[in-house]
């Protein structure tokens, strides 16, 4: 028996440690900054330097490459407590997260991304999604640019009608067909490195809520090298990695924003029975009914996190590439942009005009602005429409 | 069967290519069949061939070509 002395990572960085550093991000920066950067439509700068300054950006990147190889179901539980104190910030972290689970999971055997990757650890760069684009919507398996290859280089022009924080971001990744000359489903994905590309901002981001992502419509012009073009065709990407793990992400912050509504709640109650000892707030029936809700929701917010985790780990590609699975992690995207709306709007109910009120401690209305974008970041009813055509062919068997 | 495979293709896999140029191994998906349209094929395979396509073989790869289509057909209908 030979007793390995590898370099263990320190207690100071193991996961869960790593959970808590965030932990106290979010309730000492992102939610003392939430406010203004709600109110004035700002980058969370504060908080995602916070987030940089720990290391966070590189989280998902292996200790191969000088990562600390957080699990996935990790850095879920962390947009869940940056969610609680703000939704811009987890978003901004939670995307940038899934483009880093793309090259991790994807770019490995590309010595040019492997490089990338160890850089990221280092220098903490912030990496934008671009997959929407004019003409297409919300279809992320439908480009309408292409990249287009001379030799060891790369040309791509995309008009994108939304990039969260791309203003502030590194780099990019970026979808597009893979030749002038091929079909709109046959894409790539392209990082986008710093000075290569330019932005040109086509509309202001002045939104009901998420303000602080800074999601504006830009054209996007850039050349690269052709190595920092991911070497597998996208749809293998989206089904394996981006889908599965953009519905966890995401619905793990709208469960964070759900919670943090609860917590308002809970305190709106608690000083209610306060103010008149011996006797029950009839608000607290309804709070009863809420922390029922919250539990759904967690529930399975937690569960499909777990499993997309666990069949992620496992890299059994039949599974990641099946359609019981693509239809859970729909389903969970569905539901959950459905169930944080509930669960605030019933929180608001519960505070009365202390919640309305957009002076007072028991405030509602950003994250009820928050939780209705859940719905519209990819559309429910083309998610369901996806669903609705699966299980004309799924037997459940 | 590779005749009615590609008449299904070339009534509901939306391609962006000619069927009939179409090699027995070319990736169907690189040829612009969506997810949505595989569907389709999926469902007018099950009524062409009288099968019903197990959840286990509802994978991308199993849809991808001509080739992967007849052998799954071929699975399910061996023996009959
Ligand atoms: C806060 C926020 C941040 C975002 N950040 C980014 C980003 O960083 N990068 C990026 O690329 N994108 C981003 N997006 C865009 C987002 O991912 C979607 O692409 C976009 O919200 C969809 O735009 P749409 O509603 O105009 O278009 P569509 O997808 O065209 O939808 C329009 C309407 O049609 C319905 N619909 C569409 N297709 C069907 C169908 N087949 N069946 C039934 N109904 C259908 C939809 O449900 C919706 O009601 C962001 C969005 C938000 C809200």
């Amino acid at each position: 028996m030979t007793i390995e002395i590898a370099a263990k990572p320190q207690d100071a960085h193991t996961p869960s440690d790593l959970l808590a550093r965030v932990a106290r991000i979010a309730t000492q920066v992102a939610r003392v900054h939430a406010e203004d950067v709600d109110r004035k439509a700002r980058f969370p700068t504060e908080a995602i330097e916070a987030l940089k300054s720990e290391g966070m950006l590189g989280a998902l990147v292996p200790s191969s490459l000088g990562g600390p190889g957080v699990p996935f179901a990790q850095v879920a539980a962390m947009c869940e407590v940056l969610g609680q104190a703000c939704s811009a910030t987890a978003m901004v972290f939670a995307m940038h997260q899934i483009q880093v689970a793309c090259l991790v999971r994807h770019g490995m055997e590309s010595p040019a991304l492997r490089d990338y990757m160890r850089e990221l650890v280092e220098r903490q760069w912030l990496i934008a999604s671009v997959t929407s684009e004019v003409g297409v919507g919300g279809e992320m398996r439908t480009s309408v640019t292409s990249v287009v290859r001379e030799g060891e280089r790369f040309t791509l022009e995309k008009d994108a009608t939304t990039i969260s924080y791309g203003a502030q971001a590194d780099d990019l990744l970026v979808t597009a067909r893979s030749a002038p000359d091929a079909a709109a489903s046959d894409q790539v994905l392209v990082l986008l490195r710093k000075g290569d590309f330019t932005l040109e901002r086509k509309g202001e981001w002045d939104t009901l809520g998420m303000r602080g992502t800074c999601s504006p419509p830009f054209k996007v012009t850039s050349r690269g090298d052709a190595r920092q073009i991911l070497p597998v065709p996208f749809a293998e990407i989206a089904s394996h990695t981006m889908v599965p793990v953009s519905h966890v992400v995401w619905a793990s912050l709208w469960l964070g924003i759900a919670a943090g509504a609860v917590s308002r709640a809970r305190a709106f109650v608690r000083q209610q029975a306060r103010s008149r000892p011996g006797s029950v707030p009839p608000t607290a029936v309804r709070l009863a009914e809420l922390s029922s809700l919250l539990q759904s929701m967690r529930s399975s917010v937690h569960d499909v996190a777990v499993e997309a985790d666990r069949l992620m780990g496992s890299g059994d590609a039949d599974a990641l590439s099946s359609i019981s699975f693509a239809l859970r992690m729909n389903n969970l995207k569905v539901s959950a942009s459905q169930q944080v709306v509930d669960i605030v709007h019933r929180a608001l109910l519960i505070c009365g005009i202390q919640g309305y009120k957009n002076d007072s401690p028991f405030s509602l209305g950003r994250p009820l602005r928050d939780a209705h974008s859940a719905a519209l970041m990819v559309g429910n009813d083309r998610i369901l429409a996806t669903n609705a055509s699966m299980l004309l062919v799924l037997k459940d068997d | 069967m590779n005749e009615s495979i590609r008449s299904i293709l070339k009534e509901h896999g939306r391609l962006a290519i000619e069927v009939e140029t179409l090699a027995e191994a070319a990736d169907l998906y690189q040829a612009g069949m969506t997810s949505h349209a595989s569907v389709n094929v999926m469902l007018a395979l099950e009524s062409q061939f009288d099968v019903e396509f197990p959840d286990r073989m509802l994978r991308r790869g199993v849809f991808g070509s001509i080739a992967s289509i007849r052998e799954a057909v071929e699975e399910l209908t061996a023996g009959r």
